[in-house]
């Protein structure tokens, strides 16, 4: 990754862009309850979807991206962290 | 001062942006255990409505344009941000008003979705689900709330050229903690809203 | 506070109390922080007399089970949060800057923030014996004993008190996180870190991620007890408290006892006059204990009924988690191995904690064991255990750093002779007291309980306790004498009176404000170290001539370049932090006390953001002319 460290950031261009995407993303969302050829995969698309806006979010709005890597490392094990912690509780008091 | 100097005032020492904006990363980490708690204390309870309202009372497409606002005021500030560099005094004043005015909005939405819910029979001490669901979404929006103070506390101080770069208010620390409580909001809106429904 | 007046004007500081509170000197800070400690290290250690002296006899009469109630719980949350934590603090905020080669901490003011924030909220978690009672739910408040209402405000104070101390925690630690991965002088990479340093950042990770799991726990038990919460009782799973306190609770373990290793990982090499055994294994072994202790949280809660595959894995992984401990020990050892090992006061208190730490940790494997453990709970024998741990392992480890940085503190050594009589009265004190509970535990005796009935077997083994419990108290009035008689008699120490191997033996004692004339240049492990002593066709030290143990600036001027150009602007001193942690705690006041606190809590809300918005948008630096 050491060659997108020095990237410049992106233009107003480039942002406006992304928020069409984190949009259109959205309205995808919420179009996949209402649609019931989606029940099975319901779950894990939609956590896919979040995952994905979150990681745009904080890769170009964030410019983690961009940035040092000692950031991405800082925030990442909180992140990253809390999910097994969460999971363990979770699945040891039968709620998942 | 007046309002058309440039935004920036020299500073003396080193380059503190750095040491700043590692604090803020790992204070975010930190955040995200926070949340990802309450999270979890929402899993557990999501179906613990003791006859009470529970997720059906969601109404979707409202809360759905309220995350569309909250979406857009990351990219307002991400503007601001940028125009902040660029050193344009009067871009990033406007674009800090407007990421002010749509986390304004923001909160009213949820305000007026509280009253509705209350009204329909869902309080704190009504069920876990409910006590869940209020501290999440109102933990959620008091750091709103907070951000809210800071971006026009900065459009305020903006006005009289009053922008710094090394002071611990600064548009770039303050945008990371607006884009943080829009991503928390992505995955409260997954989650709590349309997983549930 | 005491003032050293003489020293401190000789030395350029400013004087007086008002500088003291508007301070952002980490050295000065750090002072605070250890004084403190030790203050409220008496108050919570009378607290255990008490207790203990309820538990002499039979059907004790000294307290009532109300008193002992609040003085147990008080006891444990007073000796871990507000004790063991800040005396760690006091280390941290002294030597990381000075090991690390930098002028200050990363954040001075927020550093300033965190000790008043910390010190009101202890004021303020104390004021509540003369304010409708102490909490007395245990240190961990187990719902939904917690959330009873009977008791006005008593666990509101926990609630409030608690958060507030971990507040001022995740400040102080993104404090240290960011201080030590920004601020290194030129060529001081994270492995020629010392490893105090390294286990300072371990701790300050731990705290970072587990204190804001606990903030929600106590943020749901707030809400229980004041707005009709669910969380713990009516629809609510009591079990949900247990897997939050202890989420952070066992991390929080391992932040009482990494900073007492760090510390003796400093002093073994020192007195062994060896590089530190296996400096990388030390290191990352610290590092393992950190992850690892993240992932054991439920051996607290085997008898809660978790279920066989969660008890097993959960067993399994506390297993583990031995392993990195043991490493640590045989590197302790492996450095006294063959060196010229001289026992000083400091030396001997870090030999105790091994060993007595040894023990503590040979009980809690045993704890590990799922049905060894159904057995053992709730009994004294974990009270002896985990006295052995953080009281063995960690005090012992703080006393031993005490004495070896006070020289470096306050220009002057410690007293020997009230050391020694310190260090055997503590030692005797100590096994008298919690090595019978082992006994007693075993025996059948419950924690928490205010009294017991004659006939069981337990009067001698408790009398017993009691008796060592009063020779810790007399060994610590040696110790607070021997602070106190030797800031004035001492013997003068000089820079490098133990002969040390890391910067801050390179600078005068007490340090100037500034720390260091010159950053310097680093390139070792215990580089002062290399700096004095060269190394013979035999690997044996042999001193370097002319070098005084003075300033150590950078020799080859290769990468120097923040020397000579870094400006010796220091921070100026600050009011804002004092304000703005006394806002908190004032709204921390009226959510003790709702809903007639909502009143408070808005003028501390205005308080608080007076002082935060000042604080800001102050310059850090302010030139002459501002003031």
């Amino acid at each position: 990754m050491a060659e997108t460290t020095h990237r410049s950031h992106p233009t107003p261009a480039a942002y406006w862009g992304i928020a069409l995407f984190l949009a259109v993303v959205t309205a995808i969302e919420i179009a996949i309850p209402s649609i019931s050829a989606f029940d099975p995969v319901k779950v894990p698309l939609l956590l896919g979807l979040a995952i994905i806006k979150f990681g745009t979010v904080v890769m170009f709005f964030m410019h983690l991206r961009y940035d040092k890597k000692l950031y991405r490392t800082l925030f990442l094990l909180g992140v990253i962290g809390v999910v097994p912690l969460m999971v363990i509780m979770l699945l040891s008091m039968d709620a998942l | 001062m007046t309002s058309e100097a440039a935004p920036v005032e020299a500073h003396d020492t080193h380059d503190v942006r750095p040491i700043r904006k590692a604090a803020m990363w790992v204070f975010l980490g930190s955040e995200a255990m926070f949340f990802g708690s309450m999270i979890a204390t929402f899993l557990l309870y999501r179906n613990t409505t003791a006859d009470g309202p529970g997720a059906e009372i969601f109404n979707i497409p409202f809360t759905s344009a309220s995350s569309f606002v909250l979406l857009m005021s990351s990219l307002t500030m991400v503007l601001a941000h940028n125009a902040f560099e660029k050193r344009d005094a009067r871009a990033t004043r406007i674009w800090l008003l407007a990421t002010a005015l749509l986390g304004i909005t923001f909160l009213a939405g949820q305000i007026f979705e509280f009253t509705e819910f209350v009204h329909e029979g869902l309080k704190v001490s009504t069920s876990s689900f409910g006590s869940a669901f209020y501290m999440l979404t109102g933990f959620h929006g008091a750091h709103v709330a907070i951000g809210v103070t800071m971006l026009l506390a900065m459009f305020f101080l903006s006005l009289d050229g009053r922008l710094y770069e090394d002071r611990g208010l600064n548009v770039e620390l303050i945008g990371l903690y607006w884009h943080f409580v829009d991503i928390v909001w992505i995955i409260i809106f997954t989650v709590v809203y349309l997983l549930q429904v | 506070m005491v003032v050293d007046t003489e020293k401190d004007l000789a030395s350029g500081n400013p004087t007086g109390l008002w500088s003291w509170i508007t301070t952002v000197d980490h050295k000065r800070i750090g002072l605070l922080y250890g004084a403190s400690a030790l203050i409220f290290f008496f108050v919570a250690g009378l607290e255990a007399l008490l207790l203990r002296l309820q538990l002499t006899t039979p059907n004790g009469t000294i307290l009532s089970a109300d008193a002992y109630n609040q003085l147990f719980t008080m006891h444990g949350l007073t000796m871990l949060l507000v004790v063991v934590m800040p005396v760690a603090a006091a280390f941290m905020n002294y030597f990381i800057p000075l090991h690390i080669g930098a002028r200050d901490v990363a954040f001075p003011r927020a550093n300033a923030f965190s000790y008043w924030l910390f010190l009101f909220s202890v004021v303020m978690l104390l004021s509540s014996f003369l304010l409708g009672g102490a909490p007395d739910g245990g240190w961990f408040g187990y719902a939904p004993l917690s959330t009873q209402l009977e008791e006005f405000v008593r666990m509101d104070y926990y609630a409030i008190g608690a958060q507030l101390l971990g507040i001022a925690s995740i400040t102080a630690s993104a404090n240290f996180i960011a201080t030590v991965f920004t601020m290194r002088a030129p060529g001081m990479t994270l492995m020629r870190m010392p490893v105090f340093t390294w286990m300072a950042v371990v701790v300050s990770f731990l705290l970072i991620f587990s204190l804001p799991i606990f903030g929600v726990g106590l943020f749901q038990m707030f809400f229980d007890r004041n707005f009709g919460g669910q969380f713990f009782g009516g629809t609510g799973d009591p079990l949900l408290w247990q897997h939050l306190f202890w989420l952070f609770g066992h991390p929080e373990v391992y932040v009482l006892v990494l900073p007492a290793m760090g510390i003796v990982s400093e002093i073994f090499p020192t007195f062994s006059r060896k590089p530190l055994f296996g400096y990388p294994f030390v290191v990352f072994s610290g590092i393992a204990i950190g992850f690892m202790g993240f992932g054991v949280w439920a051996h607290h809660m085997y008898t809660a009924g978790l279920g066989p595959v969660a008890e097993a894995g959960f067993g399994v992984a506390t297993m583990m988690i031995a392993v990195p401990t043991g490493v640590k020990i045989f590197n302790w050892i492996g450095t006294m191995w063959g060196g010229k090992v001289k026992f000083t006061l400091p030396m001997m208190f870090a030999i105790g904690f091994v060993s007595l730490f040894v023990i503590g940790g040979l009980s809690g494997v045993l704890h590990s064991v799922v049905p060894s453990d159904y057995q053992q709970h709730d009994s004294y024998f974990v009270v002896a255990h985990f006295h052995y741990v953080l009281f063995g392992g960690g005090v012992f480890g703080y006393v031993a750093g005490a004495y070896y940085w006070y020289p470096k503190w306050t220009g002057r050594m410690l007293d020997e002779k009230l050391g020694q009589w310190h260090f055997w009265l503590m030692l005797l004190g100590f096994n008298l007291t919690f090595a019978p509970m082992h006994i007693l535990g075993l025996n059948g005796m419950a924690r928490r309980t205010y009294r017991y009935p004659e006939g069981l077997g337990w009067e001698f083994w408790n009398q017993v306790a009691t008796v060592g419990s009063f020779i810790i108290g007399i060994s610590f009035l040696f110790f607070a004498w021997n602070l106190i008689k030797s800031r004035k008699d001492g013997r003068v120490a000089g820079n490098d009176p133990w002969d040390g191997r890391t910067l801050e033996w390179s600078i005068s004692s007490p340090p100037p404000v500034h720390n260091f004339d010159e950053i310097p240049v680093v390139q070792h492990v215990d580089d002062f170290w290399y700096r004095k002593y060269a190394t013979d066709d035999e690997g044996r030290a042999v001193r370097i001539p002319d070098v005084t143990g003075g300033t150590i600036a950078a020799e080859t001027d290769t990468g120097g370049e923040d020397a000579h150009e870094e400006d010796m602007h220091m921070p100026s001193p600050s009011y804002y932090p004092v304000v703005s942690a006394f806002g908190i705690v004032f709204m921390g006041y009226g959510l003790v006390y709702l809903p007639g606190g909502w009143v408070a809590v808005g003028i501390g809300t205005l308080i608080t953001m007076w002082g935060v918005f000042g604080w800001s948008l102050e310059p850090v630096t302010r030139d002459a002319d501002h003031d």
